[in-house]
């Protein structure tokens, strides 16, 4: 290394003489720094997506290398948030790729004591039977005075918050033609 | 705002460098109070005694607006003879039922329009099935030709009243009721008045801190007075916003995942009330009346041809027959309570976690406790999947696993990033997500779980001749799972020959031609084209940003944005112009999509007898209530009363200083030993109320789990004054234990001023501030703040009374196992026997 590299290389000698008085950019910046480049450079895609949060909907770009999540940021271009996302917002990734997550059905039987393992298919299964049975033990054609009711009472659904609109849409659907009206979501909390 | 949105907050910010002035009213002093000029602090629950002030300031000092009340508002129309005011009452309005506890309405109507009250009975069928307000949706059964008297002057026109209505609410009465010192209030209210006008509007936001009260309609109310007297609807920089809580909460109103509601805010038929389609579409259309909802009979026809297709047929009544009906109360609290008294077999919950999130958390476990069948799907292992084995009802011997029946289903689900589909924010705005990566594992989104559950049921039901399964058979549910795509061209509508998608809901029609999901958000997939999906930088537009997602109704981004030009249609002023009529082009034009008709001039008249659309004058702004007029007044429509007249919270520390009636006389709560509440009584002298922190969310599902936040916010805590600390003997970063009739929980004490003691009614009011976030589950636990508050409802929306009560606060921890029954049974006996 000359010397002139050397004096070159000392930030005061930089901030002194270059673009940066102040010393927050290129002034500061080592070899190493230099050297780096942001992981979102690398990426093998970038899905534009929202917040899943509150109800501000901050724009979050998500990026995926080899089938995991490696960042999600605020995306600039929303002119909602224009890039920023609160300290959840910004936590996202972690709640994304948690290893705290369920990944596996877990079943508790009936007086059961702890959890155990079940196949997705056959879980959906038994509540599809489960579903079938409480609406035949429950259900109502009409009220006294013989008006139609085609209902059930014996079933319930809480949610919806913090889904999509199209989830949704197929979850009243779904309910509504069963008979099922106790459908209800955070919007009566 | 600071706390809870702080994203959002980043507005206020910018606005107070460029010169704004920020007030903030709020019980405890947060993030958005330190960056206020001023920060006023109030008691939790009298928010209607304070905004009452301010409409008196505003009628007594004439600060209204007037070119735009007159115009716009219903401050001229005439009321009937024979209404009578809190004034006249004590407290009630006219009409009041005391054995049902609701209002016959028909004194409140316009004059001569009288006959157009209710049925009998149906005040009280409304408030069970939270109906009440659908008018807001609906339009009100109020016909167009009210008389009025536009110089404000007849004392029956809702401009007096309303001045005599709020004459009491005096700056010593704000002062009494509220503890808020007089010159701070008229501070506010000289600062609101001066930013309104036809220079300058004022915005006011709210958020759940309203909306959960036994009163909580009325305080939106309140607000919306204040901002049409002032010329702030329909304007730019103005509005009342509520800030909403959950990523697509709006969504789920609009496409609703709510009892008494179906998509656009269709009403899920009455057995009684709706019997028939055509009394069921009537009910809607109002045939009378003028405005939007005149055309319902398309949306509705077009909402069954997308449940049906061509199993859906006139004489069929496009099936209306397979709808199931309400009869009554069918809302979440009533579920929980039925779920304890054994009526309700199966449970999903979606997302959701009420054992933490929900009052009463105890009824909410017990009945979770009681079910033969539970589905939880969610991202983690919350508490509302795990209460049979280490809920706070195991602890104390309520719930024994062994003997437990409740089977469970834990299904995990799919984030956010692992599916395709749209959220719709605060504003209305609907916004696309790309699916970034696939599930892991087992996890699924709901558009999956709820494609296969249909179809499993029915390939089971596959030939049956029963009539109740003939409404699922027919259901129009595809074999392949749809993509999200694929439903938001259903909840678009498409005409049925062809299959194109309809550019928006004026192109909807009764005659079965088209079909349509949700009729608000027609025109999401104009042209063929995801219209959520549009993401043009926000650098690159104005603004309005228009091309970045898409808002219903028709992509407008300001409701009745017709009220921001005069009634000739001239912008307000150059500074606040955002739509007006161009007369050269014969059309409206401006910043937004005009909330009205295109080429409807200002000066345009209905024909006698015209209704519907045709009936909309030129300067009815408001286009979707009968009237087209903004309503300072509510001649129909709300449970509890034409006008917000301050009520106590259903737990309150003191007597109503205003009205001999204590709390909203209408108001639900369920009469049985489970679900009690707290008596006014010195066992429970202090008042509390809740909120969020900023690295928490609701009930932890999706925060607590998380390592960044649980780190940031590691532990349950309560916040008390210095005053209070000492009366009580409270120890900064030492245990104390809160008590209501329902619940001891423990928390570490946080001594700030932040809280302050308030002089209300001439005694010392001390409140207790707690977050609630925290449960058994997760990285960081502790006690719910929801077991605390009791089932108190307002009688328009059956929501909560979660942000007032009263409780007491001891110092220490709290007692365990069967010791925390008696502690809060000892309690409760000493309330009932008023011994303090």
């Amino acid at each position: 290394m000359g010397v002139r590299t050397w004096i070159e290389g000392w930030p005061v000698y930089r901030q002194l003489t270059g673009t940066d008085p102040l010393g927050r950019g290129a002034a500061a910046q080592s070899a190493r720094s230099k050297g780096l480049s942001a992981r979102t450079g690398t990426v093998d895609s970038m899905a534009r997506s929202v917040c899943p949060y509150c109800a501000v909907g901050c724009g979050q770009r998500i990026f995926v290398t080899d089938g995991k999540v490696v960042q999600i940021e605020g995306d600039p271009d929303s002119p909602i948030s224009r890039g920023r996302l609160c300290p959840k917002g910004s936590a996202s990734k972690s709640l994304v790729t948690s290893d705290r997550r369920q990944t596996r059905v877990r079943y508790r039987r009936p007086f059961g004591t702890g959890w155990e393992d079940l196949d997705l298919d056959t879980a959906m299964d038994m509540i599809a039977d489960r579903v079938l049975q409480a609406r035949d033990a429950t259900w109502e054609d009409r009220d006294s005075g013989g008006r139609p009711l085609n209902r059930t009472l014996g079933i319930a659904s809480l949610g919806g918050a913090t889904l999509d609109n199209e989830e949704n849409y197929l979850i009243k659907k779904l309910f509504t033609a069963l008979g099922a009206i106790q459908i209800e979501n955070q919007a009566r909390i | 705002m600071a706390e809870a949105h702080p994203v959002g907050f980043q507005y206020v910010v910018e606005a107070k460098n460029r010169g704004a002035r920020v007030i903030h009213v709020d019980p405890r002093f947060t993030r958005t109070s330190a960056l206020a000029h001023t920060y006023v602090p109030m008691r939790a629950g009298a928010d209607i005694a304070f905004l009452g002030g301010v409409i008196n300031y505003i009628l007594a000092n004439e600060k209204d607006f007037r070119e735009y009340v007159v115009a716009y508002t219903n401050a001229s129309m005439i009321v009937g003879e024979d209404f009578q005011d809190t004034e006249d009452l004590d407290g009630l309005f006219s009409g009041f039922d005391p054995d049902l506890r609701v209002y016959d309405q028909s004194t409140w109507q316009y004059a001569g329009q009288g006959d157009v009250g209710q049925p009998e009975g149906a005040a009280h069928a409304d408030r069970e099935t939270a109906s009440g307000l659908e008018q807001e949706s609906h339009g009100p059964p109020v016909p167009a030709d009210v008389p009025r008297d536009p110089t404000l002057q007849h004392p029956r026109c809702v401009y007096q009243i309303l001045r005599r209505h709020y004459a009491r609410y005096t700056p010593e009465v704000v002062e009494r009721v509220c503890g808020v010192p007089r010159d701070q209030f008229l501070e506010v209210c000289a600062a609101w008045t001066a930013n309104s006008g036809r220079e300058r509007t004022t915005a006011l936001v709210y958020s759940v801190g309203w909306t959960q009260h036994s009163v909580g309609v009325q305080y939106i109310r309140a607000g919306a007075i204040i901002q049409l007297l002032l010329g702030n609807m329909g304007r730019p920089g103005g509005g009342v916003m509520a800030l909403r809580g959950h990523a697509s909460i709006q969504g789920s109103t609009d496409i609703p995942t709510l009892f008494n509601l179906l998509p656009g805010y269709l009403p899920m038929p009455h057995h009684r009330q709706h019997e028939t389609f055509r009394q069921w579409v009537d009910a809607i259309r109002h045939p009378e009346q003028q405005g939007f909802w005149a055309n319902a009979e398309a949306y509705a026809v077009s909402l069954l041809k997308a449940y049906w297709g061509d199993a859906a047929r006139p004489e069929n009544d496009w099936g209306y027959g397979w709808l199931p009906r309400l009869t009554g109360d069918h809302g979440t609290y009533q579920q929980v309570l039925d779920m304890i008294d054994g009526r309700i077999k199966g449970y999903f919950l979606l997302g959701q976690n009420p054992a933490v999130g929900s009052a009463h958390g105890k009824a909410q476990r017990l009945g979770m406790a009681n079910l033969d069948w539970l589905v939880v799907r969610d991202l983690f292992e919350i508490e509302s999947a795990t209460f049979w084995k280490d809920g706070p009802e195991v602890a104390t011997g309520e719930i024994v696993p062994e003997r437990c029946r409740t089977e469970v289903f834990l299904m995990p689900a799919a984030s956010h990033a692992e599916k395709e589909g749209t959220f719709t924010q605060t504003q209305r705005l609907l916004q696309w997500r790309e699916k970034a990566l696939d599930p892991p594992g087992d996890c699924r989104s709901e558009l999956w779980f709820f494609h296969h559950l249909g179809r499993l049921v029915r390939e089971r039901l596959a030939g049956s001749t029963r009539p109740r399964d003939q409404g699922i058979l027919n259901l129009t549910w595809p074999d392949e799972e749809p993509s999200g795509e694929d439903v938001l061209r259903e909840i678009n509508g498409f005409d049925v020959v062809t299959g194109e998608p309809v550019p928006n809901f004026t192109a909807l029609k009764a005659d079965g031609s088209t079909a349509c999901g949700c009729w608000i958000y027609s025109g999401v997939f104009q042209d063929g084209v995801n219209q959520a999906a549009r993401r043009k930088p926000g650098s690159e537009q104005d603004w309005v940003a228009r091309e970045w997602g898409w808002a219903w109704p028709s992509d407008r981004r300001t409701l009745y944005n017709r009220a921001s030009a005069d009634p000739e249609g001239r912008p307000w002023s150059e500074r606040k112009k955002y739509v007006w009529w161009d007369p050269d082009a014969g059309e409206w034009t401006g910043y937004d999509v005009p909330d009205f008709e295109k080429n409807k001039p200002p000066g345009y008249r209905p024909p006698d007898g015209a209704t519907g659309v045709e009936a909309i004058s030129g300067d009815d702004a408001f286009i979707m209530q009968g009237d087209g007029k903004g309503w300072l007044y509510a001649p129909s429509g709300l449970i509890d009363g034409p006008l917000p007249a301050h009520y106590e919270p259903a737990e309150s520390t003191v007597r109503n200083p205003l009205y001999g009636r204590q709390a909203n006389p209408t108001h639900k709560v369920y009469d049985r030993a489970d679900s009690p509440i707290n008596p006014r009584s010195a066992v429970y002298p202090y008042v509390f109320t809740t909120s969020r922190l900023t690295e928490h969310h609701t009930a932890g599902g999706m925060s607590r789990q998380l390592a960044y936040l649980s780190e940031l916010q590691p532990e349950m805590f309560v916040e008390v004054s210095p005053e209070l600390a000492t009366e009580r003997g409270l120890e900064h970063r030492g245990w104390a234990h809160i008590v209501t009739t329902r619940a001891a929980i423990e928390a570490r004490v946080m001594v700030t001023d932040r809280l302050r003691p308030l002089r209300v009614d001439g005694r010392v009011v001390h409140q207790i501030w707690l977050p609630y976030h925290w449960g058994g589950q997760g990285l960081v636990t502790g006690d719910s703040a929801n077991d605390l508050i009791g089932i108190a409802l307002d009688p328009n929306v059956l929501i909560q009374e979660s942000k007032a009560g009263t409780c007491d606060i001891r110092p220490g921890r709290r007692p365990t196992g069967g010791d925390l029954l008696a502690y809060v049974e000892q309690y409760r006996r000493r309330a009932e026997n008023n011994d303090g």
